[in-house]
């Protein structure tokens, strides 16, 4: 059994059906990026151990291919497997080894970086300062304690405790909230404008004259979910403070009070606070003259860490990003006739696999491809000879 | 006379393209378009020469650089252009707009009929529909247009560029435009000392003011509509300004900028037929420009010439020949036509690498920044590769490929050419060397190398397959050629993608980010690893690795165009929906291919004559493939 096994691990047939079917995986995950969109076509085909298929109208699912993790780690262990039980030293095998080696780095740092970096945005108008990058695809119901004026005690629930939980109930609130509706995307309009049919969710703030709308998960490059939630405040020693409407697409926080404090909350994108700030100065576009392509992006801004002594001023610009403690921030876009600028701000403490291993198996193909071509003309020479 | 006879094909080559590229001949007293041609203007954020600006404007407009008139009359794209921007009514009789489409057609309430294309005088009653309609199609994605909708769009986008031309240099329809400038400049003081009284309440030529005012008016509609900018700004490299802008900066400075008055005296003479005094002013300017843009002036010029060489056009008729002649070699008087074919190939290459080294001049980048060059490019490499290829074997098979693959790369670049300027501006985040250097020329290498090692299938399979011409040493040299090339392709597109996420890294932040065009960069990766690992595994053989080379062309045109049609990510560059068409021709050629090569070795012509049976195929190849034995096996 277990010779079989290791047998199967090792073998050079596991790897070509790997490749195959990894080929045909990327194949349908692109397609599959038409309609779903990258995000989504990347979370079911390559951030998945299965491609699931949910027939129509049922409440099942059924696994139809394997997905990229289990993919990946299929072939890293085929890999390592294949290559402990047959390594032997030989000077002739030295391509064939360095390019497994580096590949072994490359998928390993690639299984790293799928399980730890981190993607924000930090997102500055002119003269902003900002110590907190946040998180397109997550939200966060951030719940502000305001009575003390120099300090805001924030208690910050993931949208994932939202839409699992109906009622949360934590040791610094001196109320349970209960979440009535909770919608990953939506459209918000005035109940004016919504027509006779349409129902506020909620029945305190501004959010009793809005109608709320479920829509389908956006899928573009550029768009995103607008997150909304009802939710019922409950104070621990009884009653109820009413419904609150919940939305990324409300503005400012709505403010309430209970157990004889001022209390805030808002929907938001979750947010990553940093121990430094940035501040914007100044954000430039410039365009090729007569034309609309975008000839530059550049964002100059000012880095404070009082931690560090570091009050210096940076240019960020395409393909110059800043990096500064573990982060990287990369000129993303703009937004409002350029007067904001978007930074893409990355956490990954595996950047560096995929260039050491890019060095090692680019080596290990040299080496190989330079014997087979040293021993064709040595065979040709002797031929002619 | 076979000994001969590479040279006189050689010669005879060398000599028509040389008589192509003899310049044409100006009467002495014709109006001199070439000097007018080579006149600097910026379009596209592109200093570029007159010559370009014409050649572009009518390829997006009539889809040719030339326009044939009825009575079969030719008119080059800088006549064309000279009647737009200073003589329109003549211009607006031309028959420039394609329209092929009969719903078009039939929104005009006219029939389909032989005639496809159209003059500007005859759409002038229906501009506001077009408009309208092309509007209305303006606000869809490419992708969900119907054929009426792309049409339309076409159409109005052509109408707008070309009344844009018309507006370029002097009002349409002035008649005096020199004379109008004049007395613009001299009433200028005037006018500014009458602005300044109103403004003081005193007593206000009123008259004066509002026939400056008037003019202003008009060069104000003439800055908008402006297509080319054809006034450089002294002391300030790379600022250029269209003619109105020029002339409503005059009012402030008190005096009109020299080029826009030499433009003006141009067009006067033009519009007289005066070539004596065209050709004064052209001499004039271009002289000016000489002096004060010396660097443009040189680059401009430069331009020029490579529009009137045109080099890939020459080198593509030289690989059709050569690919012919490599063909024949086959089936006899080997030696001579072979050498022949050799010859002929190191002549379009240099023709090709002429073409491709100018266009780095031109642009200052790497060879390939867009479809269209990478398309160059590919061709340009596997030419070399497979030249290499017939050094070292002699038999023909590296020309054929060599041919093929310069004659198709180059049509595929003729057909990307129809949006216009291909040596267009890069996008900001594409704005550095070292990355399109380093990623992309080693991704297009790995095209190059991927579409050749298919190619040299292709010939083992429709040679064994069709004819006798296949013998073993042939078959087994074929093998090795094509191993070889695969290997390449592994090395070049693995470096290549890899690169390409360290470039994302770089830009983006993140080193994969499943974006189409990388997906298809992988799939090559992927595809060449399962050829190797299968060859070393002993699980394929000869046929086996033919048939893996041919659907490798399949994977890298997906890679190549068949993700930028799916419209997403960042790498897409618009739906093309011709394009689509030709893929799916090409993907179900490449099928066909692969089910011949699966027939039974009987069936085929060569093997069955030689009656070589499967089994005596597969020792020699195993041993010639030795070196690539994996580990263990």
């Amino acid at each position: 059994m277990w010779r079989r096994l290791v047998d199967l691990f090792t073998s050079l047939k596991l790897t070509i059906i790997c490749l195959a079917a990894a080929m045909v995986l990327i194949f349908a995950g692109t397609l599959a990026q038409v309609h779903l969109g990258i995000h989504e076509a990347q979370q079911r085909y390559f951030q998945s151990m299965f491609v699931w298929w949910p027939p129509e109208g049922r409440g099942f699912k059924i696994p139809i291919f394997p997905g990229g993790h289990l993919i990946g780690a299929v072939l890293l262990v085929n890999l390592i497997a294949a290559h402990a039980k047959r390594f032997r030293w030989a000077w002739r095998k030295l391509g064939i080894h360095l390019t497994h080696a580096g590949l072994i780095i490359m998928l390993a740092g690639g299984l790293f970086t799928d399980l730890f970096a981190v993607e924000s945005h930090m997102r500055l108008a002119g003269g902003d300062t900002k110590n907190y990058s946040e998180d397109a695809r997550r939200m966060e119901l951030a719940v502000i304690d305001t009575s003390d004026s120099d300090l805001d005690q924030v208690t910050a629930i993931p949208d994932t405790v939202l839409r699992r939980n109906r009622t949360i109930d934590h040791w610094s609130l001196p109320f349970r909230i209960v979440v009535r509706n909770f919608y990953q995307n939506s459209r918000l309009k005035m109940l004016s404008e919504a027509g006779n049919e349409a129902r506020p969710i909620a029945n305190q703030g501004p959010g009793a004259m809005i109608a709320v709308e479920p829509t389908p998960r956006a899928t573009g490059v550029d768009e995103r979910d607008v997150t909304s939630a009802a939710v019922e405040i409950l104070p621990k020693d009884g009653g109820s403070l009413g419904t609150w409407l919940v939305s990324d697409a409300l503005g400012s926080p709505q403010t309430f009070s209970c157990g004889g404090r001022t209390w805030m909350i808002t929907l938001r994108p979750a947010r990553y606070y940093k121990p430094y700030s940035v501040t914007l100065q100044k954000f430039t576009h410039e365009r090729y003259a007569g034309t609309d392509i975008p000839k530059n992006f550049a964002s100059r801004v000012t880095l404070i860490d009082p931690e560090r002594s570091v009050n210096r001023d940076v240019l960020i610009y395409m393909n110059h990003p800043l990096r500064y403690r573990g982060e990287t921030f990369y000129q993303a876009g703009f937004q409002k006739d350029d007067q904001a600028t978007i930074l893409q701000v990355v956490h990954n403490p595996s950047f560096i696999a995929p260039y050491v291993a890019c060095v090692i198996v680019a080596a290990g193909l040299l080496v190989q491809f330079g014997f087979h071509l040293i021993g064709f003309s040595r065979q040709r020479r002797s031929a002619i000879a | 006379m076979r000994r001969f006879l590479p040279w006189i094909i050689l010669v005879g080559a060398a000599g028509w393209i040389a008589a192509n590229w003899l310049p044409p001949k100006t009467a002495k007293d014709d109006f001199d378009l070439t000097r007018f041609g080579k006149i600097p203007v910026l379009v596209g954020g592109r200093v570029k020469p007159l010559d370009t600006a014409a050649r572009n404007s009518l390829l997006i407009i009539h889809g040719k650089q030339e326009l044939r008139l009825e009575g079969g009359r030719r008119l080059g794209a800088m006549q064309w252009l000279t009647d737009v921007l200073f003589n329109t009514p003549v211009a607006d009789q031309y028959p420039v707009f394609v329209v092929q489409n009969a719903e078009v057609l039939g929104l005009f309430g006219w029939e389909q009929s032989d005639r496809k294309y159209f003059s500007f005088a005859e759409f002038a009653p229906f501009l506001r529909q077009i408009d309208e309609q092309g509007n209305q199609s303006d606000k869809l994605e490419a992708v969900q247009r119907s054929a009426y909708q792309s049409a339309i769009l076409n159409l109005r986008n052509g109408l707008v560029l070309y009344q844009r031309l018309k507006n370029s240099i002097q009002p349409e329809g002035t008649q005096n435009f020199a004379a109008e400038l004049q007395e613009f400049e001299s009433s200028l003081p005037d006018a500014l000392r009458a602005a300044r009284e109103r403004e003081s309440a005193e007593n206000v030529d009123k008259a004066k003011l509002n026939e400056v005012a008037e003019l202003i008016q008009r060069y104000e509609k003439l800055s908008e509509m402006a297509y080319i900018l054809a006034v450089p700004l002294l002391g300030q490299d790379g600022d250029w300004r269209s003619i109105g802008d020029s002339l409503l900066h005059s009012v402030g400075a008190g005096e009109i900028h020299l080029a826009v008055s030499e433009y003006a005296m141009i067009g006067d003479a033009y519009r007289a037929d005066d070539p004596s005094l065209f050709n004064q002013h052209v001499g004039r300017m271009s002289n000016w420009f000489i002096k004060e843009q010396p660097s443009a002036t040189k680059r401009t010029s430069f331009e020029f010439l490579f529009n009137r060489l045109q080099p890939f056009s020459q080198s593509m008729a030289l690989y059709v020949l050569a690919f012919l002649l490599a063909c024949a070699s086959w089936l006899g008087w080997n030696r001579p036509l072979n050498r022949s074919a050799f010859y002929l190939l190191l002549l379009a290459l240099a023709i090709h690498t002429f073409g491709l080294f100018s266009r780095m001049y031109l642009q200052e980048r790497p060879p390939v920044t867009n479809l269209y060059s990478s398309a160059i490019f590919i061709g340009w490499g596997a030419v070399i590769v497979s030249l290499i290829l017939e050094r070292i074997f002699r038999d023909g098979i590296g020309a054929a490929c060599a041919g093929a693959i310069g004659f198709i790369t180059l049509i595929i670049a003729h057909h990307l050419a129809g949006s216009g300027d291909t040596l267009e501006m890069l996008q900001a985040v594409l704005d550095t060397n070292i990355w399109l250097a380093t990623h992309v020329v080693a991704i297009t290498t790995g095209y190059s190398a991927m579409f050749l090692a298919g190619m040299l299938a292709i010939i083992y399979i429709v040679r064994g397959a069709f004819t006798r011409s296949l013998k073993k040493q042939t078959a087994d040299s074929l093998a090795r050629m094509t191993y070889g090339v695969i290997c390449f392709a592994t090395l070049f597109s693995f470096v290549g993608t890899v690169l390409g996420g360290i470039w994302a890294d770089q830009s983006w932040g993140r080193f994969w980010g499943w974006d189409p065009k990388e997906n298809g960069a992988v799939l090559i990766v992927l595809w060449c690893a399962m050829i190797l690992h299968a060859r070393w595994g002993g699980f394929i053989r000869q046929r086996g690795l033919m048939i893996m080379a041919i659907f490798g062309n399949v994977v890298t045109s997906f890679s190549w165009f068949g993700v930028n049609m799916l419209g997403v990510g960042l790498h897409s560059y618009g739906f093309m929906q011709k394009a689509f068409l030709w893929l799916v021709g090409f993907i179900v050629s490449q099928l066909a291919l692969m089910a011949i090569a699966a027939m039974p070795l009987e069936r085929w012509r060569s093997f069955c004559t030689e009656s070589v049976s499967a089994r005596d195929e597969h020792p020699q190849i195993s041993s010639a493939l030795s070196a690539g034995q994996t580990p263990g096996r």
